[in-house]
């Protein structure tokens, strides 16, 4: 969530936490002192201070302002930058956006993990970055190769060795997380059992937060472009707009947890979105780029060209009596997908922040002002995608649950490798089915 | 795993409790004996939970022999409990799984009582959505004839999801402010909590499904293992095996893992001769109860086998009539011995890095439960990874009903796709389809 930071330059008072404030939380922070929030500035001693990342180039430019406008300024511009970077990818097309996705999980890991590290001074350990990416590497094989088992069957069906690894992906994949756990276990040190068991937790609850959801992300690319696209745009809209309501209209805070965040930023940040998620599905639904389920066809290509369905069919909708005296309009020409357009853009409002102020309360808690230092004027990449956490499995819940039935491939898929009595008998099955409604006409057996 | 321990506090411990400081020295290294452990202040000192009539039957001997005694009968009356239970079935079965794993949530040290509710909270939630799947998927007839139920069956990811949002933002919402860590390590080990636990149990249960042999099998072989690396271990150990469990040893470890191949390869044997055991778990919609009737799969059929000729040389017999199941359950003896004891080795290291002696006292002599399961943790994931990627193709009446779910032309899609392979694959005369 965008806080007024002030960024760029400034040195930061490192204070001098007390080791024994650390360690009394190393058990279980019963009977700690919890935080001490009194000095929500501070960081600890290991945490670096914030480096000013801003390219030169930048300075030179901004170089004769106050330092409050020019921290505004190093803030827009990145925010464009970041913006611009986003549509030149979803130009490029699915394989760079599923590497984009990759390359943000990555390194979201990366920050979670070294202020795991910073926290629990836990550099020294022997193996535990190793084992850290070991893990990851795993559930990313794991998660990356089911996709690919049901998105680029074609691929699949070709290569004998894609095919093996396919057949048996479950149980190598567990092989290889088994080795990992494995090497924990002879890994664990005498002096230092605690924090080794604090970072195996601490990897595989980030990897459930970061790798889980990007794996969804993906999926939701897969069905469509337009659902991956339109829930982060209104979630970084929802973003934008609370932060303008808020800076302009702010007056009441909205939670202790982040002392500028208002309701006023809030509701108005609610209805801009809303807004903004149906004009922009309004605008991204005309184009079968955006609305074709991807798919990879024989010539090694992906494929992004169907017949759009019914979601995406203009469709006429009577407007109630109430909005019909305002607008005095009867009918309304729109996509069926602009009113799903509504679900997600209230939940990226309202649902969405609670996202950002978990990420406020975890920097609060192990006393860090920012992930890291990678965007400047920003932070790290974890504070641009805290709100997302929710929506990408928000969205692919609503996927399935509404939109999507299966996945025809898959079924196929499946059907082939049963035994053939049980192909017999569903053949049968399904000819039955499909003579009663008509797909085949009834079948005139010979003598 | 079975480790030699003194039950109920000597005089020297609670002593040496009395003397416990708030400022210990804080070491993360292990005690160097169990009766030297210094238990947390934070956690309750063990207490003897032998119940009275053990007590009293055995009053009269020593201290040592008198835990021995515990601890044999106790191990008994576990086994007997779990014979009983297969024998009422596999719903009762089921149950007892579900009530294990919500014991074993709690029974962890760490929950505070200001977090508790949001623990337990998450916990019915991930159950929730857990034992929705299952039932959706193998109770598919009795869910379409309710319409409460279809409803909730056809909309469960979402309203587990949105169960599982809400506890987010209580959690969120709760965030005090002197306890932001607390709350966030409460959140991290509730969830590291339930993915260890439910999805072990919950895997447990499609193993159940599978057949009660793929359950039995490897639970038996697992508490086998832990027995009998016990016995070798006491009675031939010497090496020791590591440093984190200084009381295993290499010939308990060798002797065990023998030991339950063996044991392995009777019990399956023997189990596998019975329908009950082997049939796939079905719900009868018409009787409304759980049906284990069919005709066994290739597995579970004797066939023969010719021996390789070494072993020829050795048993002097030429082929052998087993039944195929019987190389599986070697396989899964092996891993229960091999990776068993690494989950074992896991939990010693986490008691040892919290500084508690057991995880509960909920069994005399054995501490809680999840010291009698902690081997069992990887072992229900292998089964379930094996049966799916060796044993069992996917489930075709699941295959149908995705099947009815398509749309019309897509369904007609498939079955073209589907005429042309029967047909290449000569189960379908191509005369026959001709019209």
């Amino acid at each position: 969530m965008t806080e007024l930071r002030n960024r760029g330059g400034g040195d930061r008072d490192a204070e001098n936490i007390s080791d024994k404030d650390t360690d009394g939380e190393d058990r279980f922070g019963l009977g700690g002192e919890g935080d001490r929030d009194s000095k929500p500035d501070t960081d600890t001693p290991e945490v670096q201070p914030s480096v000013d990342n801003t390219p030169k180039c930048l300075n030179k430019a901004l170089a004769g302002m106050s330092s409050r406008w020019k921290n505004w300024w190093i803030r827009g511009i990145l925010t464009l930058t970041m913006i611009s970077g986003f549509f030149l990818i979803i130009y490029m097309g699915p394989l760079p956006l599923m590497l984009m996705v990759l390359a943000i999980q990555i390194k979201c890991f990366q920050e979670i993990i070294t202020i795991g590290y910073r926290v629990y001074h836990s550099y020294e350990l022997p193996w535990f970055r190793t084992l850290s990416w070991y893990f990851l590497l795993c559930v990313n094989y794991f998660f990356y190769g089911e996709t690919v088992a049901e998105n680029f069957g074609n691929l699949v069906q070709r290569d004998e060795p894609l095919q093996f690894l396919v057949r048996y992906h479950r149980f190598i994949s567990f092989a290889l997380y088994l080795s990992g756990f494995c090497m924990f276990v002879l890994s664990l040190v005498k002096k230092h059992y605690r924090l080794q068991f604090y970072m195996f937790a601490w990897t595989h609850v980030t990897l459930l937060i970061v790798v889980s959801q990007s794996h969804l992300v993906i999926q939701n690319l897969f069905e469509g472009l337009i659902w991956f696209i339109v829930p982060i745009s209104t979630v970084i809209c929802n973003d934008i707009t609370a932060y303008i309501c808020g800076f302009f209209f702010g007056r009441t805070p909205l939670i202790k947890l982040s002392p500028k965040k208002t309701w006023e930023g809030f509701i108005g940040g609610f209805f801009s979105t809303v807004v903004f998620g149906f004009i922009f599905a309004y605008l991204l639904a005309q184009y079968n780029y955006f609305v074709c389920p991807v798919e990879y066809s024989e010539s090694n290509s992906f494929l992004i060209n169907c017949e759009p369905s019914d979601l995406f069919v203009l469709q006429d909708y009577t407007l109630p009596s109430v909005l019909q005296t305002v607008l005095r309009w009867k009918t309304v020409k729109i996509y069926p997908f602009q009113i799903h357009s509504i679900a997600l853009s209230t939940f990226a409002s309202l649902i969405g922040p609670f996202g950002g102020f978990f990420a406020s309360g975890f920097k609060r808690a192990f006393k860090i002002k920012d992930f890291a230092d990678t965007i400047p004027g920003h932070g790290g990449i974890m504070d641009r995608f805290d709100c997302q956490y929710l929506v990408a499995t928000f969205v692919h819940v609503y996927l399935t649950s509404f939109i999507r039935g299966p996945n025809p491939s898959k079924v196929l898929q499946q059907l082939l490798v049963l035994q053939p009595e049980q192909q017999l008998s569903i053949f049968n099955t399904l000819k039955s089915h499909l003579t009663e409604t008509g797909m085949i006409p009834p079948a005139i057996r010979g003598p | 795993m079975t480790e030699l321990r003194h039950r109920g506090p000597t005089e020297k411990d609670l002593l040496q409790q009395q003397q416990e400081s708030e400022s210990e020295v804080r070491t993360d290294g292990e005690a160097p004996s169990d009766s030297e452990i210094k238990p947390d202040p934070g956690v309750p000192p063990t207490v003897d939970d032998t119940p009275e009539v053990l007590s009293k039957a055995l009053s009269g001997m020593s201290s040592r022999w008198k835990n021995w005694w515990v601890r044999g009968i106790l191990t008994l009356a576990m086994i007997s409990f779990f014979f009983i239970i297969i024998y009422l079935g596999p719903m009762v079965l089921m149950m007892i799984v579900m009530e294990a794993h919500a014991c074993l949530s709690v029974s962890l040290p760490v929950c505070v009582s200001v977090c508790l509710s949001l623990c337990r909270y998450f916990l019915l939630c991930v159950n929730y959505f857990f034992y929705g799947e299952t039932v959706t998927d193998y109770f598919s007839a009795l869910v379409q004839r309710e319409e409460p139920l279809r409803i909730l069956s056809k909309y469960h990811r979402f309203i587990s999801f949105t169960l599982y949002l809400t506890g987010f933002c209580m959690f969120v919402l709760s965030l005090v402010k002197k306890h932001y860590r607390l709350q966030f390590y409460m959140f991290g080990w509730t969830h590291v909590t339930l993915l260890i636990v439910v999805t072990q149990s919950h895997l447990i249960i499609h193993n159940l499904f599978e057949g009660m042999i793929w359950f039995i099998v490897p639970i038996s072989c697992v508490i086998c293992n832990d027995i009998m690396a016990y016995m070798f271990g006491f009675f031939f150990g010497r090496t020791p095996l590591i440093k984190l469990s200084p009381k295993k040893t290499w010939e308990g470890f060798i002797g065990g893992f023998f030991a339950t191949v063996v044991f392995g390869l009777l019990l399956s044997y023997v189990m596998a001769g019975w329908r009950y055991f082997v049939c796939p778990v079905e719900f009868n919609n018409d009787s409304n109860r759980f049906e284990v009737d069919c005709e066994p799969s290739d597995l579970f059929q004797l066939q023969d086998y010719t021996l390789p000729s070494v072993l020829q040389s050795l048993i002097g017999w030429e082929t052998v009539r087993i039944y195929p199941f019987q190389i599986h359950s070697v396989a899964l003896s092996a891993f229960a011995s091999l990776m068993g004891p690494f989950g074992g080795f896991f939990a010693s290291g986490f008691k040892r890095a919290f500084k508690i002696k057991d995880f509960a006292n909920t069994i005399p002599g054995h501490g809680g439960i999840m010291d009698r399961f902690d081997c069992q943790y990887l072992m229900a994931t292998f089964v379930n990874v094996y049966i799916g990627s060796f044993i069992r193709g996917p489930n075709p009446s699941r295959v149908m009903q995705q099947l009815l779910a398509l749309r019309l032309d897509q369904q007609l899609h498939i079955f073209n796709t589907l005429r042309a392979h029967l047909i290449e694959k000569g189960l379908l005369s191509a005369i026959e389809e001709a019209a």
